[in-house]
């Protein structure tokens, strides 16, 4: 039996290294992945630019323009003076949002009149950075009615002080750095990717050039031949895992918390899901276009939009949430944060550990079933 | 003793009938020629008997082992080679022998004989190292034999193993069939060319998943031709051809390029004769007649022919 493994995992490896054109493939996409989410895809909201409106042009709306200009958050572009110019700011995009100071900033009426207004115009075509900003002006706003207010209250000799005053400790990813938590669902969508797409065209090209019907003739079974032919390939994603973490280390600070062996456990389970995707593809697909296709939308789509790599599960509607558990991702995601950025051990995570399996199980099952049915070989 | 029987063999595919209830005996050591036109069910026939098809219904045995209950025992006692010469184009000459040496389960020193075997036997001494893709068609198709008796199985199935290979390799792939052959390896083989058929001990002709006819060829040229087949030169072959069906004493015609084959009867009234009847009556000159022996491809089209008209 180990002889049969062994002679189709080495003649796999000699095609695959003569492969040239599938390794470039194999070995830049992550890098690629990499880079743009990374550097370019970056939900830390800074530089907004904005515009101010100075009606008033005294003392506190100095101080109000002071405020925001010193800010990192902000990037003070442009004074416009009348509404038409505002208009225009905010319909071209120069600005992301404008401040209008009004003429009576400074009266303070104690309550007993009503309050000057501050208004902040605020594009939300973008819907996400809109409310990062709304929230930002919140701040500053409370910020700014605390410092009258104290001014106030030193006049008449007192001093201002909040009974409340919240401590907010961030856990896991003190910073708030995106890419901190990107960089788990980076290598699952990696790993799935080359999983999914190598395993499935490696199949699938034996029975394009029907070199599958020799091979079936031979007295080698099944489970020789796929644990033969997808031990390269998730060795292949082994390395790649690596080499993002790596990469995640060196230049983005992101250091494994929790046990390495762990992590290689769960990511061996993970690749199995992930490879009986691959077999399941070459099965229902005749061609290597259509298994690369099917692949890449296979293993693509659900690992970024439904994983929870970039957007939460929970706030997804019950239906989608329902739907997020055909992604193997989802489940490895979990043990994948919890073993980076917590350190946590396998009690949190086994449930998600053995729904992969059953995944691969339920996967590989079908792909046999489907075999049998059509009397036709892998 | 037989390697191989049949017993009412029927594969159904939906509706379509590849395989229509076919039954023969293959007998130990002979070369077993399997005749029909594309898609006749040659290809599907020898699937269900290297146990990589499940039949709809019957059953057969392969060296003893039944194709529906020992699969596995039946892919230990085969080789099998297709019309496409399943190679790896991109792996070298040894690397493919070790590769299909190894999933038939061969290893070590016992690997090592068989490959330099299949070396010589192909041609390919020294040349281990040479990508397969580079190979000519003859030479990549004896590579391509070699690895599918590497193992030494008892029966081999060749499926249209010569089709787009010239004729030179043709003839010396044919040689090294008959050395298997009188080496014990009973062979299957299909071929659409008829003068392959030749060198079959046995031969069977299949049509629509129906088995038409058997025999040996002398068997099928005597019992299928009757009287005797002229082959005659006309200036007008495609227009006499039609003609001539209205006469009594031709059976059969057909056309072979601008010749045409008459099957006659006794009634035939001589070569002049002929010439006459086909010059005053039908306007065409006869250049040449001769008498000439029955070949399988006579047998061929005219049982063909025959099975169209029922």
């Amino acid at each position: 039996m180990l002889n049969r493994i062994m002679s189709v995992l080495v003649k796999e490896i000699r095609q695959l290294r003569r492969d040239t054109k599938l390794l470039i493939v194999i070995f830049t996409f992550p890098a690629f992945l990499l880079v743009m989410f990374g550097y370019a895809v970056n939900f830390d909201v800074q530089n907004i630019r904005i515009g101010i409106s100075d009606g008033a042009k005294n003392e506190m709306s100095r101080q109000i323009i002071e405020y925001f200009s010193s800010s990192d958050y902000f990037l003070l572009v442009s004074m416009p003076d009348s509404p038409d110019d505002i208009i225009h700011l905010l319909d071209e995009k120069k600005v992301q949002a404008v401040i209008v100071i009004p003429s009576d900033i400074s009266i303070i009426t104690y309550g007993k009149g009503k309050n000057p207004q501050l208004q902040f115009l605020i594009d939300g075509v973008d819907g996400n950075t809109a409310t990062i900003i709304k929230n930002y002006f919140n701040l500053v706003v409370t910020k700014l009615n605390s410092q009258i207010n104290s001014e106030i209250l030193a006049k008449y000799g007192r001093k201002f002080s909040a009974p409340i005053e919240p401590e907010i400790v961030l856990w896991f990813n003190p910073e708030l750095k995106s890419t901190r938590f990107l960089l788990p669902g980076l290598i699952a969508m990696i790993l799935v990717v080359t999983a999914v797409v190598t395993v499935s065209l490696s199949l699938v090209r034996e029975k394009e050039r029907g070199t599958i019907e020799q091979i079936n003739v031979s007295s080698i079974n099944n489970t020789e031949l796929l644990i033969g032919k997808s031990t390269p390939y998730v060795a292949i994603a082994f390395i790649n895992a690596a080499l993002v973490l790596l990469a995640g280390y060196l230049f983005f600070d992101v250091s494994v918390k929790g046990n390495y062996f762990l992590l290689m456990l769960t990511t061996l389970i993970f690749l199995f899901a992930s490879t009986s995707i691959g077999v399941f593809i070459s099965v229902i697909s005749d061609s290597q276009q259509v298994a690369f296709t099917a692949a890449t939308l296979v293993s693509m789509l659900p690992s970024l939009l439904l994983s929870g790599f970039i957007f939460p599960i929970e706030s997804m509607p019950f239906i989608i949430q329902l739907i997020t558990n055909l992604s193997p991702a989802k489940f490895y995601l979990v043990t994948l944060r919890a073993i980076i950025l917590k350190g946590s051990g396998l009690g949190t995570f086994y449930m998600q550990l053995f729904y992969l399996i059953i995944f691969g199980l339920i996967f590989l099952g079908l792909s046999i079933v489907i075999r049998k049915k059509e009397s036709v070989s892998v | 003793m037989n390697s191989i029987e049949i017993s009412h063999l029927t594969k159904k595919f939906g509706n379509f009938v590849s395989v229509d209830n076919i039954s023969f005996n293959v007998k130990k050591g002979e070369i077993f020629g399997f005749l029909g036109a594309n898609g006749a069910g040659k290809s599907t026939t020898i699937r269900m008997l290297c146990g990589i098809l499940a039949p709809t219904s019957g059953d057969a045995t392969v060296n003893g082992f039944s194709i529906t209950k020992e699969t596995e025992k039946v892919k230990k006692s085969i080789g099998y080679m297709s019309q496409k010469f399943s190679l790896y184009d991109d792996l070298t000459v040894g690397e493919n022998i070790d590769f299909f040496g190894g999933v038939y389960g061969l290893y070590g020193a016992q690997l090592k004989a068989r490959k330099e075997w299949t070396l010589e036997i192909s041609d390919l001494k020294g040349k281990e190292n040479l990508l397969t893709g580079s190979l000519p068609g003859g030479i990549k198709q004896r590579l391509a034999l070699g690895t599918a008796v590497i193992h030494k199985p008892a029966i081999l199935f060749l499926d249209e193993p010569t089709s787009g290979v010239d004729p030179i390799s043709r003839r010396n792939f044919w040689d090294l069939i008959n050395t298997l052959s009188s080496d014990g390896t009973t062979l299957l083989v299909t071929t659409h060319y008829l003068e392959e058929a030749e060198f079959c001990h046995n031969i069977m002709l299949i049509n629509a998943g129906k088995i038409i006819a058997g025999g040996t060829s002398k068997e099928l040229k005597s019992k299928f031709i009757k009287g005797k087949i002229l082959e005659i030169e006309s200036n007008n072959p495609v227009t006499l051809m039609e003609d001539f069906t209205a006469l009594p004493f031709i059976n059969d015609i057909s056309i072979f390029g601008k010749k045409l084959h008459l099957f006659v009867n006794e009634l035939y009234p001589g070569d002049e004769q002929l010439r006459k009847i086909a010059y005053t009556k039908y306007e065409s000159e006869i250049i040449s007649v001769n008498q000439i022996t029955p070949t399988l491809e006579d047998v061929f089209i005219h049982l063909l022919e025959g099975s169209h008209v029922k």
